[in-house]
Parts: structure tokens; sequence; C-alpha cells
């Protein structure tokens, strides 16, 4: 077994735009053990499909090397894909006069899975996901939900080593996210040779689900660690949550505050409310914060102190919300 | 060794072949309003040949010709038109990713989708012959069958594997490739003698026929069942099918490899809506 699942070396992918060269990953550099599930947080255009693809053999790198079970992405792809699968989220992959089974049943082939095999993983991939009275409904007559649960059975239907999951939750519902987030844990848990690098924008997500996770933004690894290992490397600052009257439309402008790390404001139209989440340098900002918020005509309703979440962790190292 | 080898050819070529072309046989046949139309509205194109030959007093052999024509043509259609964009489609429709994250030869998918292709296309054709042939009456010797319809085949491969060469450039080029597809219809049913013999071209123009597969298979095929004079000695179009085959083969095969390198470089392998 590798020593890594995966791993990248400074890694680098640029793309020609009209307006110039884009750079959607800069030097990347992360490792991901076996039985890990690593998670990718970032917000859009982070970098983290980029990285994915890359690591699915979909796509070149610029520069740097890239490894997945210890096969080079470039030059070694024909190995890395009989170890990998990918399942990405508000896609839905397969052939809609077709059923659930009959999908995954043609999935299994282009792994050459023999067709006994093949009808044994299929029967307890639709159990495993809650299609089992489904499976012989047409695809095209299934709810979003139940897409994406087929879109993950078919991700395992060749039982990968290294699973990528590129926002798989991405459009489900509460209930339908959770669902899929037992089941990726579920498959880890009893299988703990298997790894599954996921990239998210849900902070709740990566909370959740994954054993380490890395902080992208704009092409670069921010922070990488455990959630207590990324909770530690803010420590020396302070995070305050305040609520405010409504601020939608105003310039808040509170990350240009002396002493403010980092803000994100999000806002509740029909609650008449907006919530400011600060990483601070110290409590001392706060008189700062408030005053300005005042200026602005907001009423303060409830200010408190929090521990780092992962949430306040991102603002604090990134300097804005994952929004 | 050898062993190794087979299984891995069965893993990776056969089994996502057979399924590739499985999948799109089941699928198609499941809409039998497209069955039904698309096997009995060519007879109409077929029929408006038919009433003009016969307006202008043509030799009834020529309406033979015409029934003949129309099933190459929707064979031709089928390659250009579904077999040709086909990766087009499997890339808008998120299929393409994990067809090529998996191990799966990429020619075993080409080659699946032009079987199943082949097959939906024969079942619809042989509708429109039967039908065809039982409304214009039209008569063939068919003793030549034997010798035809190999030939036929052999034709077809030709064909598939132009579709197959032609589902690269879509791979890379998406929607700029239909106007490819565009370019090989018209001018291409013209030069292909489709609807009347290709032998009444200038010789010149018979020569830049002669390239495509199709001229020489309808030649072939006319010649045996209708005894038409035809445009070059038999023998010598199966020997140029026959070489054709494994030259678009190749070609296909080096074309989709280059494409998919370019389009991985580019970023467009899964680019969508291009």
């Amino acid at each position: 077994m590798a020593a890594e699942s995966v791993r990248t070396e400074d890694l680098v992918r640029t793309f020609k735009t009209t307006r110039g060269e884009l750079k959607a990953l800069d030097e990347v550099s992360v490792n991901v053990k076996p039985g890990e599930i690593f998670g990718v947080l970032g917000p859009n255009g982070a970098g983290k499909t980029t990285l994915i693809k890359i690591l699915c053999t979909l796509l070149f790198p610029t520069s740097g090397k890239a490894f997945v079970q210890g096969y080079d992405v470039v030059t070694e792809a024909q190995k890395i894909r009989e170890v990998i699968n990918m399942a990405s989220g508000g896609e839905t992959p397969g052939y809609g006069l077709l059923s659930v089974e009959e999908n995954l049943w043609f999935f299994s082939q282009l792994y050459g899975i023999p067709n006994d095999e093949a009808e044994k993983r299929i029967g307890e991939l639709v159990e495993m996901v809650g299609l089992s009275d489904k499976a012989d409904e047409r695809m095209n007559r299934l709810s979003s939900g139940m897409k994406q649960k087929l879109n993950l059975a078919r991700a395992l239907v060749n039982d990968p080593m290294v699973l990528f999951l590129d926002e798989p939750t991405l459009g489900l519902d509460v209930l339908a996210s959770h669902q899929v987030r037992s089941y990726v844990r579920g498959w880890v848990d009893s299988n703990r040779d298997k790894t599954v690098l996921l990239t998210t924008h849900y902070m709740a997500e990566a909370e959740e689900l994954c054993d380490r996770i890395a902080i992208v933004n704009e092409g670069k690894v921010a922070a990488c660690g455990s959630l207590e290992e990324l909770r530690a490397m803010v420590s020396k600052g302070v995070h305050f949550i305040i609520e405010v009257s409504y601020l939608g439309g105003k310039k808040y402008e509170v990350e240009s505050i002396p002493g403010v790390k980092g803000a994100s404001v999000t806002h509740s139209q029909e609650a008449g409310k907006s919530l400011v989440k600060l990483a601070l340098d110290s409590e001392s900002a706060i008189p700062d914060v408030i005053s300005h918020l005042s200026s602005l005509g907001s009423k303060i309703i409830m200010l408190q102190k929090s521990e780092p979440t992962l949430e306040t962790v991102f603002i604090d190292l990134v300097g804005r919300g994952i929004e | 060794m050898k062993r190794a080898l087979m299984s891995s050819f069965i893993t990776t070529f056969v089994r996502p072949a057979f399924a590739r072309g499985y999948i799109r046989v089941v699928g198609a046949s499941r809409i039998m309003v497209d069955v039904i139309s698309e096997s009995t509205l060519p007879v109409l194109n077929l029929a408006a040949y038919v009433f003009t030959y016969r307006f202008l007093g043509a030799p009834a052999e020529y309406i033979g010709f015409v029934i003949v024509g129309g099933a190459a043509l929707s064979f031709w259609m089928n390659v250009v038109w579904n077999m040709a964009s086909q990766l087009y489609w499997e890339k808008e429709s998120g299929n393409l990713e994990p067809i090529f994250i998996s191990p799966a030869s990429r020619m075993a998918i080409l080659l699946g989708m032009a079987v199943g292709g082949f097959v939906n296309t024969t079942i619809r054709v042989t509708l429109t012959l039967v039908i065809g042939v039982a409304v214009f009456g039209v008569g063939f010797d068919p003793s030549g069958m034997s010798v035809a319809l190999p030939i036929f085949l052999l034709t077809l491969v030709d064909l598939y594997s132009v579709g197959m060469m032609f589902s690269s450039l879509y791979l890379m080029y998406g929607r700029e490739a239909w106007h490819l597809s565009a370019l090989l219809s018209e001018p291409f049913m013209f030069l292909s003698g489709l609807y009347f013999p290709a032998r009444f071209f200038p010789f010149w123009l018979q020569l830049i026929a002669s390239a495509i597969p199709l001229t020489l298979g309808m030649d072939a095929v006319r010649r045996i069942f209708f005894n038409d004079p035809g445009l070059w000695e038999l023998g010598a179009e199966v020997v140029a099918l026959v070489v054709m085959a494994p030259v678009l083969v190749f070609i296909a095969r080096r074309l989709l490899a280059k494409m998919e390198d370019l389009s991985k470089r580019e970023g467009r392998l899964t680019l969508r809506w291009q």
C-alpha cells in the first residue's frame, strides 16, 4: 500500500481566459493518508474542482507533481483509473431511459467487472443508498436526491481505493445531504484502507465528515490539518458573533477596522437581521466594530464571544467568509 | 503473460464495448415513436425520387437504386449526426467524466457506440426497405445477396470508422464540430451517388467520389443487384474498401488519443456548452 493515497507537490494549473491567464491552482501541496476522509474546503472558484480533475486524470497540471496511490497522474494515468472513482454533486451521470440497475451495470462494465460479481455488488449498493425499491425505475423518473444517491452508488461500483467527491451534497435538501454523508462515513468506516477526498464549501459538511481539512482560497492552501489543529492555528485571536438589525445594501466594510482579521456577514431580510462573524487580533477591537455598525444605523441585538469553529477559523485564515 | 493480456483485453475492451453497444440499443428501443417515425418517414423521401424517375421514364432499375441509396443514407446520417457527436453528448449529459476516469479503452467505447448505432439503424433500415420494396415493387436479383451483403457490411465498417474519427473532433471542438457534420451531409450525399449512379460524374469527380467508402460500396452493391456497369471493377472496389477499414480505424485511434491529450492540456475535456 502506498504511504500516501494522494500526494501533490507544488501543483500549478493555469487556464487561458479572455482576460489573460487564470491561476486555478498555485503551488498546492497536500498529502492524504489511507483511511482518511480528507476535505478540501473553499469558496467557489478556489480551485477545488481543478484539483480533483487533475487527480482523476481528466486534466494535466501545468507544473508540479501529483500522485494517487503512488502513481503519477500524467505518466501512469491508466493505473490510477483502475483504483479510483469520482462523483460530482449536481451532476447526474447516467442514461435517463435506463433503469437504476441497468445504469449501474453499464458503469460496472467500464471496469470489466464480471456480470455475476457486478450483479451482487449492484444489489448491495442500491440497498446501501436506499434505492432497492427503485432498482427497476428509469433514471429519468428519479428525484434529484435519488439521482445523487445513484451517482454515489455508481462511484462505488468498482470498489475504489480512492474516492473523489466533488461537492457531493450540492443542491440536495437537508435530509438527502445527511444521508449521503452517512453513506460516505459508513463506507470508509467499513473499509479502513479506503480514502475519500472531498471538496465542499459547506462548513458543516467538512466539520462532520472530514478527518483533516485543507482550506483553499484563490488556488492556494491557506491551512491544512485536523479541526483541532486548525482551531489551534487561530488560538491567538478571538472570535465574536454579532447579531444586528438588517444591514443589507449598506457598505459595512467591517474588515477595514484595525484589529479585525476577517469578517463574514450574512443577511436575513425576512427576519430583519444580519449576522456578523468576526475574527479579531484581540477583544480591544470590539468597541470600534460596535461604533462602526452603530454609525451605519444598525442596532446591536446580540454580542457573543465564540469558540473557534471551522467557519471562524476560515474567516481568520482567509479574511472573509466562504459565501 | 498471454493469459494476462487476454484478461486485460476482456476487462478494458470487450466488456465496455459490449456494454456501450447494449445500452445504446436498449435505450433507443424504448422510444417506440422514434423507431416507427425513423422507419416510415424516410419512405417519403424515397417516394419523391421514385416518382421523379417514373415521371422522367427512367429504367425500372433506378427505383432499386433509390431504395438501396435510401438505406445507405440512413447509415450515413447515423454516422455523421449520431455516431460522430456521441462523445459530445456524453460530455453534455455528464457521462464523459465517469467514462474517461475508468480504465475502459476509449476505442472500446467508440466501437460500442458504432455497433449500437449500427444495430439500431439496421432495424430501422430493414423496415424502410421492406416498406419501400413492397410499396414501389422493386425487382432485384436475390442471387447476388451472398456477395452484396459482405460488401455492404464492409462499407459500413468503413463508414463507422469515419464516425469514430469525427467523434474525436467533437470531443475537442464540441458544437463547433456541427459545421463539420453539415459539411459531410449534403456534399457527401451528392458525391456518393446515393440517388443516382456516380458513373455519370466526370472522371475527375469520380476519382474524388471514390475516396468516400459509401460511393464504392453503393456502386458495388448496385452492380450486383441491378447489373449496373459501375464506376470501377468490383474487385478493385472491394480491395479499396478492405484497405480503407484498418487505415480509418488507425487514424481514428490516433486522432482520439491526440484530441484527448490536447483537451486535457487546454482544459476542454469536460468543459460544457462549447
